[in-house]
């Protein structure tokens, strides 16, 4: 048999399944965009013009850019420590990775919850402390939101970036030093530049998960810094207005898509080649 | 030669490098003067690459002294040395251009931007990659690349300039053509390389001396020819080409000339260098077939076991009456007419051209 289609057989089962399960259930989707209430084009021209709409998508768009560049810092340290420290860094640094990783997403949001709330962990020590005679609002609101998210999605970003660490060529940084570069020269100039790729696509890698975010900002936005995920359970669950939320999907998927494009086509970052 | 201002003089006083309870270096003691060509020759496990790693300042030795110009370093790190390095399969930098690369060491030295601009021209041109400055690694051959490397690790004019088996990926004829620029380089900065290989070949053809590892310790430093002609030992000897060792008995007499008997044939050894011993060795180019026993020089019986073809020259699997076996290469077009295994023969040399081991 050719391989050709040895390899269409071995991928048929999982074609079909992503066919029936996400393909069919999307042109569904798609088809009650244009068509509820009303055929047309409706419900896009609300979604584009409507103010509370934008002004989800913006704030959608502010939290995974910042969450984003947050887990991309954080990630690019943790992962130097896992990949280039002591043996017992590396294997300190891989708990504080994978136990996390290993834990539900709704119980790290009540965790942040009960370590951030008015009356929670932090604001309690503090105004004991004296330091603060008022709570500090750190939940219900962005910061809580960006906090919680930045902390699911950092391992998101350890894994591609230490991936590219790992691919370095030891001997081109021996090259560097050999020639007098000091650690500081060394790692703008030949560490980060060559690790550059995998900064890339853990970035792509967190903000596309980080549009889709729903569960950690629901509880630790407390309702007020509503984003995209949300606003289209509000729109099937609540208000309903099941047309507005197929053009919101549509419009979300047809972002991830594109960013799935790029991220395949244009950057081809290591670790996810 | 001219000798830089810059190239530098390197002791090495009882070197010693245990990894654990393994010893990869044992008292390893030499010099090296300015402006040398020095080469690390052994095989692999032997050492070479480790006494390089120290030189460069990478390893710390775990025992002896390094000195550069007569200054104690070492514990100096590799960055404030700042010797020249060429590694095996380049490091070179592959986000930045051919250029860049070769400014790189001008930039940690912060020379200003006409100077480097200058400096890089001038490496460019010097190992001829006119062109294609403006090209990353990846759009470049090996040799190119190799090329690079070298213009970058001279650059800057350091000291001290190691090459660790820089030629090992490139294929036969571009190792040659690398080697002849390897050389030019050598004599148009002055500078004191240190060159580690595998290859004899290579060593033998490059270096003003070359020392010899095994096991973790300097066999022998001495020049190619000298490690040639002259080695101070059994491994040497057998690791330089290729070697007939021949069993002797009753040697007496000295230096200048001494006699002793091998498979009952009296053999002479004039000029052997060294007191005699139970071993003569001698190389095979100075050994001749002879049809009848020759008239002069040493000579043994001999008889064919094989003869293996290799275009210009053949070489020849003989074995003596006694069983020791010999091995000797000559030129096809000499090979006697109707020579066959089992063939009986004579193989004579002169008897300045064996030496004790």
């Amino acid at each position: 048999m050719p391989s050709f289609a040895r390899h269409a057989l071995m991928l048929g089962p999982l074609l079909l399944f992503l066919a029936l399960a996400y393909a069919l259930p999307f042109l569904g989707v798609l088809e009650w965009s244009v068509t509820l209430p009303r055929p047309g084009l409706g419900q896009y021209r609300t979604a584009l013009s409507d103010p509370l709409v934008l002004s989800v998508f913006l704030r959608t768009l502010r939290i995974c850019l910042t969450v984003t560049a947050l887990s991309l810092v954080g990630g690019y340290v943790i992962a130097l420590l896992w990949v280039r420290g002591g043996p017992l860094t590396r294997a300190l640094t891989e708990l504080c990775i994978l136990i996390p990783f290993w834990i539900s997403v709704l119980t790290r949001a009540f965790g942040w919850l009960a370590l951030l709330s008015t009356k929670g962990i932090i604001n309690v020590w503090l105004e004991r402390l004296g330091l603060i005679s008022d709570p500090l609002a750190l939940v219900r609101n962005e910061f809580g939101v960006v906090v919680g998210m930045t902390h699911y999605l950092i391992p998101f970003a350890v894994f591609p970036i230490a991936s590219a660490m790992r691919g370095l060529d030891e001997r081109v940084l021996m090259a560097a030093r050999g020639m007098g570069a000091g650690r500081a020269r060394l790692f703008w100039t030949v560490f980060l530049p060559m690790t550059v790729s995998g900064v890339l696509g853990a970035a792509l890698l967190v903000f596309v998960f980080a549009l889709g975010f729903f569960v950690t900002p629901a509880i630790l936005g407390g309702g007020r810094s509503v984003m995209v995920a949300e606003l289209i359970y509000l729109n099937i669950f609540q208000i309903p207005n099941w047309g507005l939320a197929a053009a919101i999907s549509v419009i979300l998927m047809a972002a991830v898509g594109l960013l799935g494009v790029v991220m395949l086509r244009v950057i081809r970052p290591a670790g996810l080649r | 030669m001219a000798t830089a201002r810059r190239a530098a003089e390197i002791g090495a006083e009882g070197i010693g490098k245990m990894f654990g309870p393994f010893a990869a270096l044992t008292d390893v003691s030499l010099k090296v003067g300015r402006g040398e060509f020095l080469t690390l020759l052994g095989p692999s496990g032997s050492g070479k690459t480790t006494f390089l790693m120290i030189l460069s300042g990478f390893e710390r030795p775990t025992a002896g002294r390094l000195t550069l110009d007569g200054r104690d370093v070492t514990a100096t790190p590799a960055e404030a040395r700042a010797f020249g390095m060429v590694f095996q399969g380049y490091a070179l930098f592959p986000h930045m251009t051919a250029a860049q690369n070769i400014a790189f060491p001008l930039r940690v030295q912060k020379r200003s931007e006409t100077e480097i601009r200058r400096r890089v021209e001038q490496m460019v041109e010097m190992v001829g990659l006119a062109g294609h400055a403006h090209k990353r690694p990846a759009g470049l051959s090996g040799g190119q690349q190799q090329r690079v490397a070298l213009a970058r690790a001279l650059a800057y004019e350091p000291p001290v300039l190691l090459l660790d088996e820089p030629f090992s990926a490139l294929d036969k004829n571009l190792r040659g053509q690398m080697q002849d620029e390897v050389r030019r380089l050598h004599r148009e900065t002055g500078t004191t390389f240190i060159f580690v290989t595998h290859d004899q070949s290579e060593a033998l053809a490059l270096s003003s001396r070359v020392a010899i590892f095994d096991h973790g310790r300097l066999q022998q430093i001495a020049p190619p020819r000298e490690v040639y002609e002259r080695p101070a030992n059994r491994f040497v000897a057998e690791f330089l080409g290729d070697i007939n060792l021949l069993p002797l008995e009753g040697a007496e007499g000295g230096v200048a000339l001494a006699t002793a008997r091998c498979e009952g044939h009296a053999v002479r050894v004039a000029d052997a260098g060294r007191a005699p011993s139970g071993l003569l060795a001698v190389r095979p180019e100075y050994m001749r077939l002879c049809p009848l026993r020759p008239v002069d020089g040493n000579a043994l019986p001999v008889r064919v076991a094989d003869i293996t073809y290799l275009g210009a020259q053949s070489r020849l699997a003989l074995r003596t009456p006694g069983g020791t076996p010999l091995t000797l290469q000559l030129a096809t077009a000499d090979l006697p007419a109707g020579l066959g295994p089992d063939s009986a023969l004579w193989v004579g040399w002169p008897e300045d051209r064996g030496f004790f081991l």
